[in-house]
């Protein structure tokens, strides 16, 4: 197959993806999206004949766009934009993963300083204050206190971009000092670990430590309904452990796994590229 | 394996065999981020800073 990989870094994870495919005998075109432009009609990269476009650019604002133009074009992409959409914003996709039945942190999203300090006063403390856009675990912050919320309240009313005015008000979960977070392709495991920290972020890039972990029927269940609920795809799927039960609070749709590969005997760049392959030929074999 | 001299501070950065263009390498000297932007001949430049919407 002919495969687009857009990107603007290449990360650990998208080495093992090339070797992956090249290894493979996979025509590869690297797209880096900073040296392009895209227009309505079609694009100054080489877009010609791609079986599918592989998203991996780091920003997600990038990924969001190039993925909108590429289907426009009738590139298939991986994710597809609006799953993008969907798991780059977490009221959207607090919202579908909700919909969809999924058990999800309590969340409120307020838009006035006012309005939010009335939301975390009914959270309580401690409760979490995140933002919109985001990852690796950045400008998030536990409120533990009214003090600190108004704070926190008052930094992101004056020194943000406007989203960091949509105020994104959350549960703390008391997970037992790790999360979850599994690698799947359409809703079926590929693998999993746990991400685990005394910090109360347990984010890999926070430098959390990861464990293989064997995922159960039950959190396989969740996973297939969190990936549904966003559309499917390839995609990063976090949980925390509840004491009985779990909650999905993230899905990720340019999913790292370069921690994951560290821990688990699952190749899981071969696993992703087992599935990009079976995607592309059901991709060809419905066009006309 | 070979080596480039860092754009920032001037001394010899090492690089290993399987270079990708839009690959990340650390001076090992000044500590900078360095972007691989071409690989025959290898060159490079500072790499970006940290932006808000980076991620996964």
């Amino acid at each position: 197959m002919r495969v687009g990989l857009l990107y603007s870094r290449i990360r650990k994870d998208e080495k093992l993806l090339l070797s992956e495919l090249r290894e493979r005998g996979h025509e590869v075109e690297k797209i880096d999206v900073r040296d392009e432009q895209f227009g309505l009609d079609g694009t100054t990269a080489n877009v010609d004949e791609l079986d599918l476009a592989l998203d991996r650019c780091l920003s997600t604002s990038r990924s969001l766009y190039v993925t909108r133009f590429l289907d426009a074009y009738g590139v298939p992409t991986v994710n597809a934009p609006e799953t993008a959409a969907v798991c780059a914003d977490k009221v959207r996709c607090s919202l579908a993963l909700a919909g969809a039945g999924a058990p999800t942190p309590r969340t409120e999203t307020a838009f006035t300083v006012e309005s939010a300090m009335e939301s975390i006063e009914r959270f309580g403390y401690p409760c979490v204050l995140k933002p919109v856009i985001g990852s690796w675990g950045r400008l998030m912050a536990k409120i533990d206190s009214k003090s600190a919320a108004e704070a926190v309240l008052e930094h992101k009313a004056t020194l943000g971009h406007y989203e960091h005015k949509v105020f994104y008000v959350q549960e703390f979960v008391e997970k037992p000092g790790r999360d979850i977070r599994v690698v799947a392709a359409d809703g079926e495991p590929v693998a999993a670990m746990t991400r685990s920290s005394d910090h109360w972020l347990t984010n890999a890039a926070q430098g959390s430590s990861v464990k293989e972990f064997e995922v159960t029927p039950e959190v396989a269940a969740l996973v297939e309904t969190a990936s549904a609920a966003v559309g499917g795809g390839l995609l990063g799927v976090d949980l925390m452990e509840t004491g009985d039960s779990y909650t999905v609070h993230e899905v990720n749709h340019t999913v790292e796994f370069k921690a994951l590969d560290s821990c688990t005997d699952v190749d899981v760049a071969g696993a992703a590229v087992d599935w990009l392959e079976g995607r592309a030929s059901a991709t060809t074999e419905v066009s006309p | 394996m070979s080596t480039v001299e860092c754009v920032e501070c001037g001394a010899e950065v090492s690089l290993h065999e399987d270079l990708e263009v839009g690959e990340i390498v650390d001076c090992g000297t000044c500590g900078s981020e360095l972007e691989v932007i071409d690989d025959d001949p290898v060159t490079l430049d500072l790499a970006p800073e940290l932006e808000e919407d980076w991620g996964e």
